[in-house]
């Protein structure tokens, strides 16, 4: 599964390096997101309402916010 | 023009400030924009136009008459009364101390953003009027803009679904 470490980066770029990362997954595949942004957690639902890809999770633990994205086909 | 060429939303932001943090909500918003797939558009005039400058260093931030700038300082925050301001070196030591927290936080810089913006194919236009007005020449801007008028903008704003003017 491709991984994106987003961790220590402000707004919008978790969701620019998203975007970049997702243009090299597959249609189909996940890509998992670390961020440390709280309100990365609206802007990746946001993100992917809009986009049409799926956010198949989305949790917290100790600070770290992970996101598991599935590319639209 | 790209405007009947696809069914993607499109947005058209004018950008006429030229401070380093009046940078930020255009460039913000223009990138976040393209990534949820939305052909954008920025129109660069008067100040504005600074920002697509080749050199970027010169952008500061001004402290006068801005009431609402609270720089945190030791735990604190650090208010500038005008008079202090107004004061020669002021906004460039607060432009620099403005840079070292912009880094400290993750926060993108201008530069950053503006190649973000021209990787992922965002429409950059300058102001010709703005060109002739303060004596800046292409070779002033970076490459890849395009330059237009009003009316090259209003036939994209007729276009969009969202316009902004910052």
């Amino acid at each position: 599964m491709a991984e994106l470490d987003a961790r220590g980066l402000n707004c919008p770029l978790p969701i620019l390096k998203a975007k970049k990362a997702l243009k090299d997954v597959a249609a189909g595949d996940t890509l998992k997101v670390l961020s440390t942004d709280p309100g990365s957690v609206n802007d990746f639902e946001s993100f992917c309402r809009t986009t049409g890809n799926e956010l198949l999770e989305s949790g917290e633990a100790d600070g770290i916010y992970t996101y598991l994205i599935k590319k639209s086909g | 023009m790209s405007a009947t060429e696809s069914n993607a939303k499109q947005m058209t932001i004018i950008v006429t400030k030229g401070t380093l943090d009046w940078a930020y909500p255009p460039f913000i918003l223009a990138t976040t924009a393209a990534a949820m797939d939305v052909e954008v558009s920025m129109f660069f005039t008067f100040y504005g136009l600074q920002l697509l400058k080749k050199d970027l260093d010169h952008l500061q931030i001004s402290t006068l008459g801005n009431p609402g700038m609270e720089m945190p300082l030791m735990g604190m925050h650090m208010k500038m009364p005008n008079i202090v301001s107004a004061l020669p070196g002021v906004d460039a030591a607060c432009s620099t101390m403005m840079k070292n927290l912009i880094k400290k936080k993750g926060v993108a810089s201008i530069p950053d953003l503006r190649e973000a913006a021209v990787d992922c194919e965002i429409k950059l236009i300058g102001c010709q009027m703005t060109m002739d007005l303060f004596e800046w020449s292409r070779d002033d801007m970076i490459d890849g803009i395009e330059i237009g008028g009003a009316a090259t903008y209003m036939e994209m704003a007729l276009n969009s679904d969202i316009n902004l003017f910052i």
